[in-house]
């Protein structure tokens, strides 16, 4: 559905992206992330056909977006980072002129209207000027224009930034339905948004891609090593040799101490095979008291910090 | 097409909303009518001198001494007041940011550009409309010639066409209306009075700086007199200043 080839953008000396190439399949969502200042709204901007490329070309939706910009913004739903919407406009004029510009004829654009209102929330809204709406309300009135006309292709930048938790698990949800209708890019440096609503994650540092895969695969393939939290009650000193003389422990670590006293370990075992079964027999079979063994993952935290930086070593 | 027509709505609308519109056509139509009364009340005072004069009598008249001296105050005070119209046009939208979704709308850009346009000249022609109140009051008390009147409107219309398209290419040069405004003014101010260097200047080159001259080109009008070169200096300055409004919302979106 998207695809994008070797891009690249210079404002002036500065480089904003570096021969940027992913692709996106028909009815995915895909998370955009990387740090500040990585090139995630100039991407966005490109694809939108609002600016062109230095070089490199880009594909949505079966049409190039530096030939072909019309067709590509017909079926292109955008929502800009700041969500920039005439204040002076109340939000039923506001999607009522977006529906025009959008080619949605008039006899249809009440419907339109009214669906796109219903669906993101802001009927209630309808008469207030966009001026004097929070900036919740505001967001989701920016989704709503992006949505009008169903465009096969949402390109929604940070589209949950600044709003309250209950609101940003609405707006997670309504992007979550348009799954399958519709193909979803979205940046954002919320990770657990990654994990929660993408199917695939882009992330890209310094205007280069550094990783493309599903958030359990990126987790799964930067961890070195396995880990494994666990909790026994009995003498510290014997369990810790115990755990070391185990085959496939890496490593063994004390972590304190849960609040009955029993002490915490982490275990790092190795990557080929499954330890927990193993350091479960080995400690019942001693006579402790297991209370608590589960596989440890590396969070999206992590595995972002650990990409990014192991870009910028590689690098230097 | 349609999508020319949905921007100039919005256009006038936001006019309409925010008190620009309001404002300025007020205080125009104030300027100018003040101007208007004080040129009939000094027509009135040479009428009662030129009873005892018949001879001065035959050069009185009112479409021309009166009306047609209004119309083009109307071309004079809008130099002042039209960049007042044009400066949030293209400032505003790259200011507030909504120019990136703007030009991500499904429109050309010729589109977005003609609707602006065509939106702020329509408020123009609104204001020349009202001000059609001071030929019609003089209307009921003389009979005037109506063949002037409408020259010296159609030359003041072309004349604010131009200054509109000119102040809507300086829109685009900045994000502050302020500044706008005060690059269309010296702009303005420029093509105006380039016509009195033309004094100073060598005889070739005089020339050249009078054709420059909007003021030069505004004065037939005002006589009653229609001549191909002035409309043509007016609808050529007009359409150059649109083409390069185009050129630079292009290089707007290259520079992003």
């Amino acid at each position: 559905m998207i695809e994008v080839d070797h891009l690249s953008k210079y404002y002036g000396p500065v480089t904003a992206i570096r021969d940027l190439s992913f692709s996106v399949e028909p009815g995915e969502i895909l998370g955009f992330l990387g740090p500040n200042g990585a090139g995630k709204t100039t991407t966005m901007r490109i694809l939108t056909g609002f600016m062109p490329a230095s070089s490199g070309r880009a594909v949505v939706a079966g049409y190039d977006v530096f030939a072909q910009a019309l067709e590509v913004r017909q079926r292109v739903g955008y929502l800009p980072e700041n969500v920039p919407l005439y204040r002076e406009m109340t939000v039923s004029s506001y999607l009522h002129f977006v529906a025009e510009v959008k080619g949605i004829t008039r006899r249809e654009r009440p419907r339109k209207v009214g669906e796109v209102m219903e669906l993101c929330g802001v009927q209630d809204m309808e008469r207030r000027l966009i001026g004097n709406l929070s900036k919740g309300y505001r967001q989701r009135v920016g989704l709503a224009q992006a949505l009008l006309n169903d465009p096969p292709v949402l390109i929604l930048d940070e589209p949950t930034v600044g709003l309250d938790p209950r609101q940003i698990i609405d707006i997670r949800q309504t992007i979550k339905n348009l799954r399958n209708d519709h193909t979803v890019i979205l940046s954002t440096h919320i990770l657990p948004e990654v994990s929660m609503t993408c199917d695939r994650v882009v992330i890209i540092n310094d205007g280069q891609v550094v990783a493309v895969d599903t958030p359990d695969n990126l987790t799964e393939r930067t961890q070195p090593y396995r880990s494994i939290h666990l909790e026994v009650q009995g003498p510290e000193e014997a369990v810790l040799a115990h755990l070391q003389g185990l085959p496939g422990v890496l490593a063994v670590a004390k972590n304190g101490a849960n609040p009955s006293g029993a002490a915490v370990y982490t275990l790092s075992t190795t990557k080929e095979r499954d330890m927990r079964a193993d350091v479960a027999r080995a400690i019942v079979q001693q006579g402790w008291q297991l209370l608590e063994l589960r596989a440890v993952r590396l969070s999206l935290e992590e595995v972002f910090v650990q990409l990014v930086t192991e870009e910028v070593e590689a690098h230097a | 097409m349609r999508s020319i027509y949905a921007v100039f709505k919005r256009e006038v609308k936001a006019y309409f909303t925010l008190p620009i519109a309001y404002v300025m056509v007020g205080g125009l139509l104030f300027i100018v009518g003040w101007l208007y009364y004080l040129s009939f009340r000094w027509f009135l005072g040479v009428s009662f001198e030129s009873m005892r004069n018949p001879m001065m009598a035959s050069d009185l008249d009112i479409s021309s001494m009166v009306v047609g001296a209004t119309i083009s105050t109307i071309g004079v005070v809008s130099v002042f007041t039209l960049p007042l119209l044009t400066m949030r046009l293209w400032a505003e939208e790259k200011r507030s940011g909504t120019v990136e979704l703007l030009l991500t709308f499904p429109l050309r850009d010729s589109s977005i550009v003609l609707g602006k346009f065509f939106a702020g000249l329509a408020v123009y022609v609104a204001l020349l409309l009202l001000s059609l109140l001071y030929p019609l009051l003089a209307g009921l008390y003389a009979h005037l010639d109506p063949g002037p009147i409408l020259a010296g409107y159609l030359g003041t219309f072309l004349l604010g066409a131009t200054l509109f398209a000119f102040g809507f290419l300086c829109s685009t040069w900045t994000e502050n209306q302020i500044v706008a405004c005060a690059i269309a003014w010296a702009g303005f101010l420029f093509f105006w009075l380039i016509g009195h260097a033309a004094d100073f200047a060598g005889s070739d080159l005089s020339k050249v700086l009078t054709q420059l001259s909007f003021a030069k080109h505004h004065e037939n009008f005002a006589k009653g007199i229609i001549e191909t070169q002035d409309v043509a200096y007016f609808v050529l300055f007009t359409v150059f200043c649109l083409f390069l409004t185009l050129r630079s919302i292009e290089s707007t979106r290259w520079r992003g």
